[in-house]
């Protein structure tokens, strides 16, 4: 028996051994990383619903999948199998449907969406004036009853774990825009309790419909420069003005390093850090003196055995909202220092969207094929520095670079902050 | 590692019976359940008690961000700090881990009832929705639905900023919140954490989504154990309820007043066929009681009514625990979904340190899936 790997607090190393990635870009590592690394805008216009009435008329949507009943659950659970599938299968861990570990999934927030209480309406026959009395007499019917799952916080993580054979119960989770990272840091924890040798660390986001659509747009959050699609999402330059919706799903397996090794796979990377931390400034916006992000970023770094130096990019949450970019630059220079300015960061964002509860875990998927290519995909659609950012964005163009340790940053509303730190090696 | 022992310093609990954990615990020895069948007749459901919400929210500019869901778990939320003697305490506030369970939605009623009266015949039915939601929709109404939001008004409300985690997935979420901020604890992950949940069973589309189900009981009140034979279902209660954990020696070296060991939770989420709740209540039970001593205990089940999970839970409970007095949650404050397995914990260890039993499993039956025990003792 051989000494057991641990990192410099004594703890097992988290070990990644498989990557899933649906995106508007397509499906599988190959034509994301080909796209992402091309500057390949996956937003455009959307024909998806009517647009009519509404400031922003554009999304990076998946659809090329399909799934039915249309609605989020839906197609989020299509994607999620996607991704999951194709990390299962580059790790080639377990049976077909008996994943040996458990699962992690973030989940968009659901509910029943408009064509069901219409469908509900009809069915119930009201004339004139229709109230929720009719549409709960219709449902009294018993024809809807595989709505009720449909339409559940927990089904989703339910199909999924059925049919990956996943073990113990699967859990759910939302923090916001930093879902698909907090998946992650839940796999991590698990793996590092030793409750677990392997984990399935899945964010999904398959929610672009009319209403989610108008919410953020009433919240002032979304970009109205329609025109061109693919040039809306404009993170970290001047002419930014919000941030673009888009859908896909990512999928991690995390695995204790020596049980990694013990089966002879093939290890692509590690999750080293997670740093996380609440703010309770406001329901959207950062505290002005970034002190919650500052922590969060230095938090991981420091739960990594490392000091800022080692950082050597980072996967930006960069949204292209006037706040966000401003905040997050503003806490990387106070944790990375002047040393900041050199050091690269792009965002994802700026060609697949806000893929919103996936977002953590598609750009935790990008870290990872960063470090395994060293090649940094760019920020496009950088045309007009911010001079209150001076940050080295990798402009419009991929750069070859040395990496051997990225830094992965998701803010959310409600004060969601959380920070990932991999690296191609053990700190 | 050595694991840390797990302490239960603080409890908030709130629903139709009340606030508080007094009312709670001496409803254990018999109460009317407060149960209102006439304002979304023919369903039922066990309405919040009135809350003066300043008490706990004293801005009004929080109070109007927030849905009835939310000011329920901000209100239990800060009764629980209070309790643990953490309320005010911005050290420890602030590297205090947050993990909520939560569903989500809350709508604007009126404005759902209006989009559908006209959806019918408008010219251009995807126009006209866009335009009735960009113009009837108020923009808080996202924050105050969207299911993080209740985590994070906590934050802003309390000033709980170590970490938030919100999990979604009706009754599973509250088993899973607990389980793993306790497993933390254990581990050395966390020091202090904010658990528990809240719901508002108030709501048509609430009662909606279970009734496509088939899932509500549609007589008198009854409790939940006789529900089955007369078509089963719970009836859907509103509250919160939220319990600090704390590690022992740190709950210790501030002196903190322990209400309860918590020994062990388990969960686990089987595929439902005739038998597996039986069979999966029997491993959860070998995982959190081993060998535990039965006398001077009670179970407080979080059993919802259902047909099938209830008779097999009920035998399930009758068979491992002989003898043992089980209280079901459901018959004296509804079925609080996602905090239902909270309220049970809240109510178990409230019981416990008021002296009215030695030891308490609490039990939870998803009742479309998820299984949940959770086992705490009393600290003399």
């Amino acid at each position: 028996m051989t000494t057991p790997h641990r990192d410099r607090s004594g703890r097992p190393l988290v070990a990644v051994t498989g990557l899933g990635i649906v995106t508007s870009l397509g499906e599988g590592r190959d034509d994301n990383w080909a796209a992402l690394t091309g500057g390949r805008s996956g937003i455009h216009r959307i024909d998806r619903f009517a647009t009519d009435n509404l400031r922003t008329t554009i999304a990076a949507t998946v659809d090329f999948v399909a799934a039915e009943p249309f609605c989020a659950p839906a197609l989020s659970q299509e994607l999620a199998v996607r991704a999951v599938a194709e990390a299962i299968g580059q790790a080639a861990i377990g049976q077909a449907g008996d994943f040996p570990g458990a699962l992690f999934i973030a989940v968009p927030p659901v509910e029943m969406e408009w064509p069901q209480r219409l469908a509900l309406a009809q069915a119930s026959g009201a004339a004139g004036d229709v109230t929720y009395a009719d549409l709960i007499a219709a449902a009294r019917s018993g024809r809807f009853k595989t709505w009720h799952d449909l339409f559940l916080f927990g089904s989703v993580a339910d199909h999924v774990a059925e049919r990956f054979g996943t073990k113990g119960s699967p859990v759910s989770l939302s923090t916001a825009c930093s879902s698909g990272a907090t998946a992650i840091q839940l796999g991590v924890e698990a793996i590092r309790r030793g409750e677990v040798e392997a984990a399935l660390c899945v964010g999904t986001d398959g929610s672009v419909n009319p209403e989610s659509l108008i919410r953020f747009s009433l919240l002032s959050a979304l970009s109205t420069q329609n025109d061109p699609p693919g040039a809306a999402s404009k993170p970290f330059s001047k002419n930014r003005d919000g941030f673009v919706m888009g859908e896909g799903a990512a999928a991690l397996v995390l695995e204790d390093y020596d049980h990694a090794l013990a089966r002879g796979a093939t290890v692509l990377g590690f999750v080293l850090g997670c740093g996380e931390r609440g703010d309770s400034f406001h329901r959207t916006r950062s505290s002005p003196d970034g002190a919650p992000i500052i922590a969060a970023i230095r938090e991981a770094i420091d739960d990594a055995g490392l000091t800022p130096d080692a950082i050597d990019y980072v996967n930006a949450h960069g949204t292209a909202t006037p706040e966000n970019d401003k905040m997050e630059s503003l806490g990387l220079m106070a944790v990375l220092g002047e040393r900041m300015s050199g050091v690269p960061i792009s965002s994802n964002k700026s060609m697949i969207g806000h893929t919103l509860t996936a977002a953590g875990a598609i750009e935790a998927v990008a870290s990872l094929m960063t470090l395994q290519t060293g090649r940094l995909p760019p920020t496009i659609n950088f045309q007009v520095p911010d001079p209150a950012i001076a940050l080295d964005v990798v402009p419009n163009v991929a750069r070859d670079a040395s990496v051997t340790r990225v830094l992965s940053n998701s803010f959310g509303f409600g004060g969601q902050n959380t920070c990932l730190v991999f690296g191609a090696e053990p700190a | 590692m050595s694991k840390r022992e797990v302490w239960i310093t603080g409890i908030g609990l709130v629903s139709s019976l009340g606030e508080g954990t007094e009312t709670h615990v001496a409803a254990l020895g018999g109460v009317t359940p407060s149960v209102d069948g006439e304002r979304f007749a023919p369903h039922r459901l066990h309405p919040a008690v009135p809350l003066a919400w300043e008490q706990q929210i004293p801005k009004k500019a929080d109070q109007r961000q927030m849905e009835a869901w939310q000011k329920l778990g901000v209100y239990a939320a800060g009764l629980a700090l209070a309790d643990a003697g953490l309320k005010d305490d911005k050290e420890r506030l602030g590297r205090m881990e947050l993990v909520v369970a939560a569903g989500g939605g809350e709508r604007d009623y009126v404005v759902d009832g209006q989009i559908l009266t006209g959806l019918p015949t408008a010219n251009d039915a995807g126009a006209f929705l866009n335009e009735r939601l960009m113009n009837d929709l108020r923009p808080t109404l996202f924050l105050a639905q969207l299911s993080n939001l209740l985590a994070g008004n906590i934050s802003i409300v309390h000033g709980v900023t170590g970490g938030t985690r919100t999990f979604m997935g009706e009754e599973q979420a509250g088993v899973d919140a607990v389980r793993i901020a306790a497993a933390r604890i254990a581990a050395g992950q966390g020091d202090t954490f904010l658990v528990g949940g809240a719901y508002n069973a108030e709501r048509p589309d609430i009662l909606l989504i279970y009734e496509m189900g088939g899932f509500l009981w549609a007589h008198d009140f009854a409790s939940v154990w006789d529900r089955p034979g007369h078509g089963g279902g719970f009836i859907p209660g509103s509250g919160a309820a939220f319990l600090v954990l704390e590690a022992a020696d740190t709950a210790g070296a501030r002196g903190a007043r322990p209400l309860a060991r918590l020994d062990a939770v388990a969960a686990d989420l089987t595929r439902r066929a005739p038998g597996s709740v039986d069979r999966s209540l029997a491993r959860l039970w070998a995982q959190v009681s081993p060998g535990a001593p039965r006398s001077k205990g009670a179970i407080l089940s979080g059993a919802t009514g259902v047909v099938g999970i209830t008779e097999e839970e009920r035998g399930a409970l009758a068979r491992l625990a002989q003898g043992v007095r089980v209280y079901a949650t459901g018959d004296l404050i509804g079925h609080m979904l996602e905090a239902q397995f909270p309220a049970g914990l809240a109510l178990a260890a409230a019981a416990l340190a008021a002296g009215s039993f030695e030891e308490a499993t609490v039990t939870s039956v998803g009742h479309t899936r998820g299984e949940g025990l959770a086992r705490i003792t009393r600290i003399t």
